[in-house]
């Protein structure tokens, strides 16, 4: 016991003190203690596995009929039975997660993008910009989602490219709101001032200086928008306002299965698990992400 | 090098737009600041001493406007000077040293981050621009530079930040350097260190130092040039011994009677100026301080005084200030 008082051991636990500690054991530390977080983390690994290796894990093609093997129950042929035009409803599960991600990915990272940079632009900009911005990202919030992807779709059609339209026109406003509020209170801070003294510009300013005291919490925010993404995909894609069939998507695989659910109710089982596990998994995720990164945010925001 | 004062203010005047009307924040504001000189600037909250600063580094709030006078730096007019040519002065040539450190420094970004990003104009290595922050942070005397630039500013005491502020500031070696009260939110203990250190630093590069303070004794200790402000006009400027022991303005004379230090005698209450700063908006129509003046006359109240020259290089804005007499 006394050896670990010798000079050697005793250099290295000050070297050790001194040094600034990383954060990174203290985070993934509190985030592994989180049991639903990692319960939500196994949900997202199975999606994601799923959507990336869905050439691998299975040999179907998601959207070749065979009508011979219509409404197949689950069994070792087709682990999730088959659709109303024989499709193997685990194969088209696979393919809709990818297009479920895709959506939640691309739309999630458009309305950061969109809704950071116009937030930054009304907090720092002048005061009329501000304003128009801000009555702008209201006029956009005020519309119920599925009202905004209506009218949309009435005017580019249901495509891919409208869905994540749908997704950014209205999720980038909170974005928007919640920078711009921010950075107001942050413009006047002294380290702001420090900086302009030093002849920083406002590009500098606000990339450098603003936008890293900002996003914590936003990524955050978005990390718990990925499952809202996910309904509002399935949703248009039930409604026929999202992907077009025959393409498969959560949302389609949906629609098939409720038009025929007399026949057999595996397609719509097939459809919504996915769905619930999707979201259940992001969400529970989403959460423990906040709790271990800014416990300031509530669930309410 | 150019001879001639690093900076000259002119009859400055500056003005902030009000809901009540023009605010008269600065008004016929001169002095001097000789290259290589240090100069302190006195008066109560409120006297227009941070819009002279900003004034000075073209910093000005929306509503603000300079209405008149010129601030010759280097002998040239930084009044009405482009956006673009004032942001390469700043930083570079010009820089502040702010009075609250824990709120100077951004949170996110550590130490070393930070000081290597105000290098943006330099070219050169990023390993090169953090060698020259930790020489920078071992110039303020800060032990183990290299690891504490991987320090956040909440990872500071005070003074330390302080000191970082301090490095920031003189990382470009400028030619004015703008301290807006720097020890203000320091222990007493701490703030003789900094003065030191502020000292040997502005010999070392040889900048000119404007310190901001309604610290009566740091500025004796530190400055040779003592400018006293009062509700936006200089009343007072003159050499620190001139000020000190031979006042001419009734203001700065109580200025002094309130220094804590200068109090001989127990007193039960301590000395105050009675009264309050006058409204900037509706200007009393006489000397702007007559209606807390102890010697104000009639006149005082209906004239607006002059700056008079009390001696060489001592003037003092006061109807009772003669030539000579500044032991008044």
């Amino acid at each position: 016991m006394t050896r670990a008082f010798e000079p050697a051991s005793a250099n290295s636990a000050v070297a050790h003190a001194g040094r600034p500690r990383r954060r990174r054991p203290d985070w993934l530390r509190h985030l592994m203690a989180d049991r639903l977080g990692m319960f939500g983390l196994v949900l997202v690994a199975l999606v994601v596995i799923g959507a990336v290796f869905a050439d691998v894990l299975t040999s179907y093609d998601p959207i070749r009929m065979s009508p011979r093997d219509r409404f197949a129950a689950p069994g070792l042929d087709h682990l999730m039975g088959t659709d109303n035009l024989g499709r193997d409803l685990f194969t088209r599960v696979l393919h809709g997660g990818r297009i479920a991600l895709t959506v939640a990915m691309a739309a999630t990272a458009a309305s950061l993008a969109l809704g950071v940079s116009l937030g930054l632009v009304a907090g720092y900009g002048p005061r009329w910009l501000d304003n128009a911005l801000i009555l702008l990202f209201d006029a956009l919030r005020s519309f119920p989602t599925v009202m905004l992807a209506l009218a949309l779709v009435t005017l580019i059609g249901p495509s891919l490219a409208a869905v994540i339209l749908v997704v950014v026109l209205s999720g980038a406003p909170s974005y928007g709101r919640i920078v711009r509020t921010q950075v107001i209170s942050l413009k006047r801070a002294e380290f702001v001032l420090a900086e302009r003294s030093m002849g920083a510009g406002t590009a500098r300013i606000l990339f450098v200086h603003l936008l890293p005291n900002v996003i914590g919490p936003i990524l955050i925010l978005a990390s718990m928008d990925i499952p809202v993404v996910i309904t509002i995909e399935a949703g248009m894609s039930f409604l026929g306002l999202g992907v077009p069939p025959p393409t498969p998507s959560w949302g389609n695989i949906l629609n098939d299965g409720f038009s025929f659910i007399r026949e057999s109710i595996w397609p719509v089982i097939a459809g919504g698990v996915p769905i619930i596990v999707a979201t259940l998994g992001f969400t529970f995720l989403g959460e423990a992400l906040r709790d271990t990164f800014d416990p300031r945010i509530r669930k309410d925001m | 090098m150019a001879s001639g004062p690093i900076l000259e203010i002119d009859g400055l005047s500056v003005g902030y737009a009000t809901m009540r009307g023009p605010m008269r924040a600065l008004r016929d504001v001169s002095m001097t600041v000789p290259r290589g000189g240090m100069v302190g600037i006195v008066g109560e909250s409120g006297c227009g001493k941070s819009t002279l600063m900003n004034a000075i580094l073209g910093l000005m709030p929306a509503n603000g406007r300079i209405a008149g006078g010129r601030i010759l730096f280097d002998g040239r007019d930084l009044v009405g000077l482009d956006a673009a040519t004032m942001r390469r002065l700043r930083g570079d040539r010009l820089s502040v040293v702010f009075q609250d450190p824990m709120t100077a420094l951004n949170p996110v970004h550590t130490i070393g981050a930070q000081m290597v990003d105000i290098q943006y104009r330099l070219t050169g290595s990023r390993a090169a621009k953090r060698a020259r922050a930790a020489a920078m942070l071992a110039k303020v005397r800060m032990p183990d530079p290299r690891h504490h630039l991987d320090q956040y500013a909440h990872e500071f005491s005070g003074g330390m930040r302080q000191r970082i502020c301090i490095a920031m500031a003189l990382m470009a070696e400028p030619d004015l350097l703008i301290c807006d009260e720097p020890t203000t939110a320091l222990d007493a203990t701490l703030e003789v260190q900094m003065l030191d250190l502020l000292r040997d630093l502005q010999r070392e590069i040889g900048c000119a130092v404007i310190f901001i303070s309604h610290h009566l004794g740091l500025i004796a200790e530190l400055c040779a040039q003592v400018v006293v402000m009062y509700a936006g006009q200089v009343v007072e400027r003159g050499s620190v011994r001139d000020i000190f022991h031979r006042p001419a303005h009734p203001y700065t004379r109580r200025l002094l009677d309130c220094d804590p230090a200068r109090i001989r005698e127990r007193a039960e209450v301590l000395p105050t100026i009675p009264g309050d700063v006058p409204d900037l908006v509706e200007l009393p129509p006489g000397c702007i301080f007559s209606p807390r003046c102890p010697v104000a006359e009639g006149r005082c109240h209906t004239t607006v005084p002059p700056d008079v020259a009390v001696a060489d290089g001592h003037h003092a804005r006061c109807l009772l200030a003669r030539p000579g007499e500044g032991a008044a």
